[in-house]
């Protein structure tokens, strides 16, 4: 099953929901307005979003007499398009790089860094994992798993050890082995806790001071799809105190339609530089704007 | 953009502050509002349709309470509702009494927290009194046995791994290996799945069926969204859990998922998981999540109090100096012979929102007896450092203890529980203001709208 395919498998019960409102009976009248703003605010779009995406298609819609499901489904696909930002530059392959990844606990971090190693030893990149997670129960155990399916060295040290020392260490080591990519696990935290986020931003700042201008580095946020509304809060936070570079969208595997990407991407200006829309490490793939929002509205 | 549903229906009803009574389309912007606020916090869009709808009807039927603004009104049939819908019950584990071991078998998706939520399930058993033990059934995710052993070792619960291959097997002789050593409770934690992957949903079944649970507890993250309900209807369908414990709830998130488990599934939730400490997994309180979801902590209470105690106008100054510029050793001062009238400190900062971990947080070391000890350190301190505690250095602190005769350990203890109400101070602030500073008027409008009905105790929340 190719990528896309993937998506569109994943996407495939929004895509039903909104198939249905598209061709009940054809007619575009108030009930259909409110059923699309229902059905985009059910994939966690949230309220105001979905609000301003329908009434944009509505006065589209009266402007340029599209009455049929085809041409509101492709109107629908290229309003949502436009929310996402560009991808100036993609960390991952514009080497050599250094990437923090960052989130909230259980979003995902430990696995994507594994699946993200993977992916570049196969295209012949000298890659080294940084294993900054010294917090979290068999989080470094978790990710020497992964570093040995990659066939990556893994630096790291034990638990309980100095997050931002480590990073340090990591740098030192991925200088010595030449690396082009330098993927690092973070503890995953709630933005709500301060000091945490305070220990997470010396972090990112030790890390970048040590990198220097020769290996630009790159702080992304992880963030699972089955978030709700919060997820907004949560990127906002970790924004303010980071100044993230992009975002990756774990398990869009699931029933969830990964909406809230939508309104943090409207809403913070980050791109989406990779999402995951399966266990396999070839199910974690770049975004394509397009391709999502087809997915998602069901555009043939 | 509003920050919670008080504040909504605050605006919402502004216009009509010298109105009687409601028309239909009054009600009708209102549950609109509502609405916005629900979805807001991630309740489910059809639980909000019922939800909205029923809250309608019982806005233009029920009897409209004299002494409340129609706000008030609205919000007290909308928290009403939301209560109810919550479980008005709390709901407790179900173990069978005469069956040793008991099992408790645990599910969820990837990421909720099901390993960390089992061994702070099974710090909290222990702490009851019963010998737990971890079951290691998550034979997927690397190290996830790991991560429970270590965590097991941490709260000192013995863990049960097998040869970590298959989770069936491993849960049968973990059952086994209880009886053996005369434990009375088994913990089986499982491999994260998502409802539509078959393969894990069989084992998951297989597992049930060999260990027996007594009860099943899915483990729900707050910080979900919409599908939350698919989530949990497939789980019902094909797991039948029993109840539910929310995770991650020391965030920020509204934790709107939780109604809609409730709503969906009509399953209890029975624990609320904040903190990343073993010990922070509590008992489920519904009314108080109703609150939380609506963004609105028990200020009603602490206003309501205040009215009672003294008159509306001082109180009403002393909210918003207190609001504006935190609270001084001069307040603590002035408002003591309030707080004991009130209750006691322990009343009142426990009907703060956050005021209840604050008090855990202290080590239960706030009581009424201390507030005469604590007006004796005040009384030693000098003006300015009463009005400014920020500048008590440690030569000022040994001064104020020899001054009162206390230790400088309880000055330090005053000058850390003041810490606490000024950070609660602030929360409060954030909640009723978005962090935005407030005006008298509006403080003004807050107090009306919320606490100063002619006879406050009958809008008790």
């Amino acid at each position: 099953m190719s990528f896309t395919d993937r998506l569109k498998d994943g996407l495939r019960r929004s895509r039903e929901t909104l198939n249905e409102i598209f061709y009940m009976g054809g007619e575009v009248d108030e009930q259909f307005w409110e059923d699309l703003e229902d059905t985009l605010v059910m994939g966690d779009m949230g309220a105001e979003v979905a609000l301003s995406v329908v009434d944009d298609l509505r006065d589209q819609a009266a402007r340029e007499g599209l009455g049929t499901a085809r041409s509101l489904k492709r109107a629908l696909v290229k309003r949502l398009e436009g929310e996402f930002p560009q991808v100036e530059r993609d960390p991952f392959d514009d080497t050599p790089s250094v990437v923090l990844f960052v989130g909230i606990n259980g979003a995902g971090k430990t696995t994507t860094v594994g699946k993200l190693a993977s992916v570049a030893h196969r295209q012949g990149k000298r890659v080294v994992i940084g294993g900054a997670d010294t917090f979290r129960a068999a989080a470094i155990e978790q990710l020497e798993v992964w570093a040995k399916r990659a066939a990556v060295p893994l630096i790291t040290r034990e638990r309980g050890a100095d997050a931002a020392s480590v990073c340090y260490d990591v740098l030192d080591r991925a200088e010595q082995f030449r690396a082009d990519l330098v993927l690092v696990d973070t503890a995953g935290r709630l933005h709500t806790s301060d000091e945490l986020m305070r220990e997470l931003a010396k972090v990112v700042s030790v890390t970048r001071k040590r990198a220097g201008e020769d290996w630009p580095v790159s702080v992304v946020l992880v963030i699972d799809a089955t978030t709700g509304q919060n997820g907004l809060e949560q990127a906002r936070q970790f924004n303010d105190a980071l100044d993230l570079d992009g975002l990756i969208v774990t398990k869009l595997d699931g029933t969830a339609k990964g909406g809230i990407a939508v309104r943090i991407a409207h809403d913070l200006q980050l791109p989406i530089l990779r999402i995951g829309v399966g266990e396999s490490i070839e199910d974690l793939d770049r975004f394509d704007a397009h391709a999502f929002c087809e997915a998602l509205v069901g555009q043939e | 953009m509003f920050n919670s549903l008080s504040d909504r229906l605050s605006a919402t009803f502004s216009g009509l502050a010298g109105k009687g009574k409601l028309t239909e389309d009054d009600i009708n912007r209102a549950m609109r509002e509502i609405r916005l606020a629900l979805l807001e916090a991630d309740v489910n869009y059809r639980v909000v349709r019922d939800f909205v709808g029923r809250c309608k009807e019982k806005c233009l039927t029920a009897e409209v309470m004299d002494s409340l603004t129609p706000a008030q009104n609205v919000t007290k049939v909308v928290l009403d509702e939301l209560t109810a819908l919550l479980g008005s019950t709390d709901a407790k584990l179900a173990l069978a009494p005469n069956r040793t071991p008991n099992v408790i078998m645990l599910v969820g998706l990837q990421g909720s927290g099901k390993t960390t939520a089992a061994a702070k399930l099974a710090y909290l058993l222990k702490r009851q009194g019963k010998s737990p033990q971890l079951a290691a059934c998550d034979t997927h995710r690397p190290a996830a046995a790991d991560q429970l052993e270590t965590l097991a070792n941490e709260i000192g619960v013995p863990c049960f791994r097998g040869d970590g291959k298959d989770a069936v097997e491993v849960a049968r002789q973990s059952i086994r290996e209880a009886i053996d050593h005369l434990r009375d409770v088994v913990i089986v934690d499982t491999a994260g799945r998502l409802q539509i992957d078959e393969e894990m949903m069989q084992e998951a079944e297989a597992i049930k069926r060999v260990v027996k649970p007594d009860q099943i507890l899915m483990v729900v993250d707050a910080m979900g969204g919409q599908d939350v309900v698919n989530v949990v209807s497939t789980f019902a369908e094909r797991i039948d859990f029993d109840g539910v414990i929310m995770s991650k709830l020391d965030g920020d998130a509204r934790g709107g998922g939780a109604l809609s488990v409730r709503a969906v599934t009509g399953k209890p939730i029975m624990f609320a998981s904040e903190g990343e400490k073993p010990d922070s997994l509590s008992e489920f309180h519904p009314d108080r999540m109703a609150k939380r979801i609506l963004g609105m902590g028990d200020v009603v209470g602490i206003i309501e109090q205040a009215v009672s105690q003294a008159d509306a106008e001082k109180s009403a100054a002393d909210a918003e100096r207190m609001l504006r510029e935190g609270f001084t050793m001069n307040d603590l001062l002035d408002q003591m012979k309030q707080i004991r009238k009130m209750g006691g400190l322990r009343k009142l900062l426990g009907m703060l929102p956050g005021g209840d971990k604050a008090l855990a947080e202290a080590g239960n070391s706030i009581d009424d007896s201390q507030l005469a000890r604590v007006e004796a350190i005040i009384f030693s301190m000098t003006p300015e450092e009463r009005a400014r505690p920020k500048i008590i250095n440690g030569r000022r602190r040994k001064r104020i203890a020899d001054g009162c005769g206390r230790s400088v350990s309880d000055v330090n203890q005053l000058i850390k529980q003041w810490e606490q109400m000024n950070k609660m101070m602030g929360k409060l602030k954030s909640m009723t203001q978005g962090g935005r500073s407030i005006n008298k008027r509006q403080m003004r409008n807050m107090m009306q709208q919320m606490g100063l009905p002619n006879d406050p105790r009958s809008m008790r929340f």
